[in-house]
């Protein structure tokens, strides 16, 4: 526990240090609301599909989208720090505590994905102030969707960073496995819009879990169940996380070199 | 036995051998130096010593503690200082006491005494505000022995830590790290390429081209032992 707690404090620490950081992480999803939103929701008319009673302006509908794109993002810039860490050294002294791996591993997970969800709620406090609200217990009920999400898309870039030799190669990641697992998910557009454009884009959104993460959260928002959404969160959470201690694992011949 | 104990560890980096059959041992209040040029498997043994990655074959106990069968344990009991530094220069050196004392469990008041304790130790208790970039190496390096030993390790090690360093600082490091073998009992593994570090008294260990070619008492120092060391290497390579 002692560990979780120093690791958390520390990733806090260090988030707080970089300013620049934080503010990009705020601005991102803000330029997409602001920019990319506004200028769809002439172009693009919504139907009522669950969880949506009503008909939404496009702003509401990508509110979700973009919760899961600060998530994603960060979770992913988090667990890629391990990249970093390895070439600084700081992960040996992570590596040599005296604590198994999957609890080192883990605390670092859990104290991205803090970070990650807390960022999320200073991006809602400023779609409320730009009069995109949601009810109250929303704001509650999206919390564990969030958290689940950050940790899934966080363990995927643990697993990832225990593969990426050198720090250069985080922007293959960017191109290869960020933008793709944004776009081609339900983030920006609803399944049906991508059924129209073509059925092979709607079975990639439907594979990709990172839906299942943005529609957990758009449920949870409207306090909608969805159960599948949470059962392919918490399945990619368990097959990334073993992935990930594969990658870490200390009698591997490949990470033992780059470590 | 409690110390170091290494038994006949082999390890191979796809098809070349790092170590052969590499079997030592350091007694507690033992000051060990680990000589050997570059890429001589130095980096490696200390890689599997802290189980960063585990030996294709052979044994390493630390304390008693098997590093295989009880490698939490082993690593309770184990100080290192990498030859890369391993610190957060962006966190104060206080804050980098804490952050390593929370991950060997120790919280709280127990954790800011350990942490006052051994920079004190290392004569670093009023740089404690100061952040690590501001440090100077030899102050970097001091800030991680001062680190290592918070738990109150029974095996140091140490590689190649005085990297960098002027003469200056590097041989009031070298006394220091003596004087802790002698005076409180810690078994000291000093890896190094630098015969000047070694002092008459400590236990030698040749490493070359992943074998140990000789081990003991240090037989001769300073200059000496440069050449004896140069012979031993030169003939042995061949």
């Amino acid at each position: 526990m002692a560990a979780l707690w120093v690791i958390c404090h520390r990733e806090a620490l260090r988030f707080l240090g970089q300013r620049a950081r934080m503010l990009a992480a705020l601005v991102r999803p803000l330029v997409w609301l602001f920019v990319f939103a506004a200028g769809f929701r002439a172009a693009l008319g919504l139907s009522i599909t669950p969880p949506y009673q009503t008909y939404i302006t496009y702003e509401t509908y990508i509110v979700p989208g973009l919760c899961g794109m600060i998530l994603l993002f960060n979770g992913m810039q988090s667990s890629l720090s391990l990249v970093m860490d390895r070439e600084m050294g700081t992960m040996r002294l992570l590596l040599t505590a005296p604590l198994p791996r999957w609890w080192l591993l883990s605390c670092k997970l859990i104290a991205g994905a803090l970070i990650s969800v807390l960022q999320v709620y200073a991006f809602l406090a400023i779609c409320a102030l730009y009069g995109i609200t949601f009810a109250p217990l929303g704001y509650v009920a999206i919390l564990p969707a969030l958290f689940l999400t950050a940790l899934m898309v966080g363990a995927l870039g643990i697993a990832l960073s225990s593969t990426i030799k050198q720090l250069e190669n985080f922007a293959g990641v960017m191109n290869f496995v960020i933008f793709p697992m944004f776009f081609l998910s339900t983030a920006l557009y609803p399944l049906w819009k991508m059924a129209e454009a073509s059925a092979l884009l709607e079975t990639i959104c439907r594979l990709n879990p990172f839906s299942y993460g943005v529609e957990s959260i758009r449920f949870a928002l409207y306090m909608a169940p969805n159960p599948l959404a949470w059962g392919v969160c918490a399945g990619a959470l368990i097959v990334f996380m073993a992935l990930a201690l594969w990658g870490y694992d200390p009698a591997k011949r490949m990470i033992g070199r780059k470590i | 036995m409690t110390g170091l104990n290494v038994e006949n560890i082999t390890h191979d980096w796809g098809a070349k051998r790092a170590l052969d059959g590499v079997s030592f041992s350091v007694a507690p209040g033992q000051f060990c130096a680990l000589l050997g040029p570059n890429g001589a498997g130095k980096s490696t043994l200390f890689g599997l010593l802290t189980r960063l990655f585990t030996p294709r074959s052979g044994r390493i106990e630390i304390a008693g503690h098997d590093v295989s069968r009880d490698p939490l344990g082993a690593l309770s009991k184990t100080g290192v200082v990498f030859q890369q530094p391993t610190l957060d220069l962006d966190l104060s050196v206080w804050r980098n006491m804490l952050y390593f004392a929370g991950l060997h469990g120790i919280t709280g008041r127990a954790a800011r005494v350990a942490a006052s304790e051994a920079l004190d130790r290392l004569g670093m208790e009023e740089r404690a505000r100061e952040r690590v970039r501001d440090l100077n190496g030899g102050h970097r390096r001091r800030l991680e022995i001062a680190r290592a030993l918070m738990h109150r390790p029974e095996v140091l090690l140490l590689d190649e830590p005085t990297v960098g360093l002027d003469a200056q600082t590097r041989s009031d490091l070298v006394a220091h790290v003596h004087g802790l073998a002698t005076d409180t009992g810690l078994a000291v593994l000093w890896a190094t390429h630098l015969t000047d570090e070694i002092w008459s008294g400590d236990r030698l260990v040749v490493l070359h081209k992943g074998r140990v070619l000789e081990q003991g008492p240090v037989p001769v120092t300073g200059a000496a032992l440069t050449e004896h060391f140069l012979n031993l290497t030169e003939s042995e390579g061949a």
